[in-house]
């Protein structure tokens, strides 16, 4: 497989989870810590609110105890709060961006494969062109343009990552659409949108809510990306991604707990949601179901 | 104009771009006649199959139904005419959609053209009695039959309208002994009793001997013209 770095990361990822056969107790411990980081990133404001911008000097790099659970950073910030409002932020732009990029690609893709010849060659060249270029630099270009925010963070993941998406859509569609049972239905008196709903999309949707689910994990990955090279949220806001980046500094003094928090999280809570999603995929498509019993 | 009551592919060519498939065929199937269709792989025959059924536009010749032309194909086609002519392929797996239930495979036709649901409901249990699904299979999906069961189900989509010319594309090709005799004897009663046309297709010379009332050797069709 000489192509395979040459694929994008999504399929790579959905490729590698395949051998990933999450158990029920693997998925009941994903879902739990799922539910945990989403209950605590929603609740946080109104049980334990963070002035974004305190600091207290005379408590700088303490390392975890009972009063500091992750110890506190170079400016006597809470690690371990500070970190929950950082994975607030990231799974606001990881959910918000793969939205953006599933409902891009699934257009984009929807538009190639239904109508297929000139118009999908020209669709797929401009996707070709724009996957040419490192998502993560286009990424960079993209904040560049933009004020540091929350919404160029979401536009810069979200315009990077419906590529794979589109091509997924696509060539299910277009696959599909040459399958015998299309024919079958055809000559059965279907027409057009009874294919197209009850034959075509069916197929399809699963398979682009599973994309999207699978692409979160890697949104928060970009989001903390971002972040750590200083292009995503302004650097007092907490972010999982500036707190590893400020955390760095830190490691050299000895107080090696200042990235560790964030990180840990950002590595949970991805895994979690990747492993939900390998199961999801593993009970909602037959032909993989049919493959696992024999 | 006399009515014709045939199923005729007219001086029929199809290429594959550079390749030439169908040279100048012309096939006849005449209602409550079998005819069986032999020649070497590629030669042809699935593409022939395709053509009559009106799911590929010829490039040259045309295909008509009982004397009336057929120009269009697929979706073009007028559902009255589409649901007329219905085709049994080789491989049942491929097209059955795996997310349906048999029954709802073999009710799909129906629903599409807007039956009643007790109408479809009372159709499909009749077809599948004729065609051996026991009511545990009926409610399966097709990864979970296996292939003779699934060209049962197939076999029962294809006759819901009451088509009346069927096309049989290899479609015993991969069964055992025991479903092949079954599916055979279910097509040829069909035949009699619709008085409907059959083309069957198959590399099994005994079997294509004993159905068909005539045999049609597409090469030497093809062949003769050029």
């Amino acid at each position: 497989m000489a192509d395979l770095a040459a694929r994008p990361p999504l399929l790579r990822v959905a490729r590698s989870r395949l051998r990933l056969r999450s158990g029920r107790a693997g998925a009941v411990a994903a879902g739990l810590v799922l539910l945990v980081a989403v209950a605590g990133s929603l609740l946080a404001p109104l049980v334990w609110p963070l002035d974004q911008s305190a600091v207290a000097l005379d408590q700088t790099r303490l390392a975890p105890s009972w009063a500091h659970l992750a110890g506190t950073d170079d400016l006597g910030r809470d690690v371990a709060h500070r970190a929950v409002y950082g994975l607030r932020v990231s799974l606001l732009v990881g959910a918000v961006a793969a939205l953006v990029a599933t409902v891009l690609g699934g257009v984009v893709g929807g538009i190639a494969g239904t109508l297929g010849g000139r118009v999908d060659r020209i669709l797929m060249r401009i996707v070709d062109t724009i996957a040419a270029m490192p998502h993560l630099l286009l990424g960079i270009f993209i904040v560049a343009m933009l004020r540091p925010s929350l919404g160029a963070v979401i536009a810069s993941v979200g315009l990077t990552h419906w590529l794979s998406t589109a091509r997924i859509v696509r060539s299910e569609l277009l696959s599909l659409r040459t399958r015998p049972f299309v024919d079958a239905a055809i000559s059965g008196g279907a027409g057009r949108l009874r294919v197209l709903t009850r034959h075509l999309l069916p197929h399809v949707l699963p398979r682009l809510a599973l994309a999207t689910t699978l692409m979160i994990p890697h949104a928060v990955w970009h989001e903390t990306a971002l972040s750590f090279l200083g292009l995503g949220l302004p650097p007092h806001l907490a972010s999982l991604g500036n707190m590893i980046n400020d955390g760095q500094g830190s490691l050299l003094t000895g107080a090696w707990w200042a990235s560790l928090a964030p990180g840990a999280v950002i590595v949970v809570v991805t895994l979690a949601i990747a492993v939900l999603a390998a199961r999801w995929r593993d009970r909602l498509d037959p032909r993989i179901r049919a493959e696992l019993h024999l | 104009m006399t009515s014709a009551q045939h199923l005729l592919a007219d001086e029929v060519s199809v290429s594959y771009g550079r390749q030439v498939v169908l040279d100048d065929v012309t096939v006849r199937i005449g209602r409550g006649e079998t005819v069986g269709l032999r020649g070497p792989s590629g030669c042809g025959k699935s593409t022939l199959v395709r053509v009559l059924a009106l799911l590929h536009r010829p490039d040259q010749g045309r295909v008509s139904i009982d004397g009336t032309p057929v120009d269009a194909v697929r979706y073009a086609v007028p559902v009255a005419l589409r649901t007329r002519v219905a085709a049994l392929f080789q491989s049942p797996r491929a097209a059955a959609d795996p997310r349906l239930s048999l029954t709802d495979l073999i009710a799909e036709p129906l629903r599409a053209t807007r039956t009643p649901e007790s109408a479809v409901r009372e159709r499909v249990a009749e077809l599948a009695d004729l065609v051996g699904l026991t009511a545990d299979l009926r409610s399966r999906r097709p990864h979970a039959v296996s292939d003779g069961q699934l060209q049962r189900a197939c076999l029962a989509r294809a006759l819901v309208h009451r088509p009346d010319y069927l096309l049989c594309d290899e479609a015993t090709a991969m069964l055992d002994a025991s479903t092949q005799a079954h599916v055979a004897a279910v097509i040829r009663d069909y035949q009699r009793t619709q008085q409907a046309g059959v083309l069957v297709i198959t590399h099994d010379q005994t079997l294509l001997a004993r159905w068909s009332d005539r045999i049609v050797d597409l090469a030497s069709t093809a062949g003769a013209r050029s």
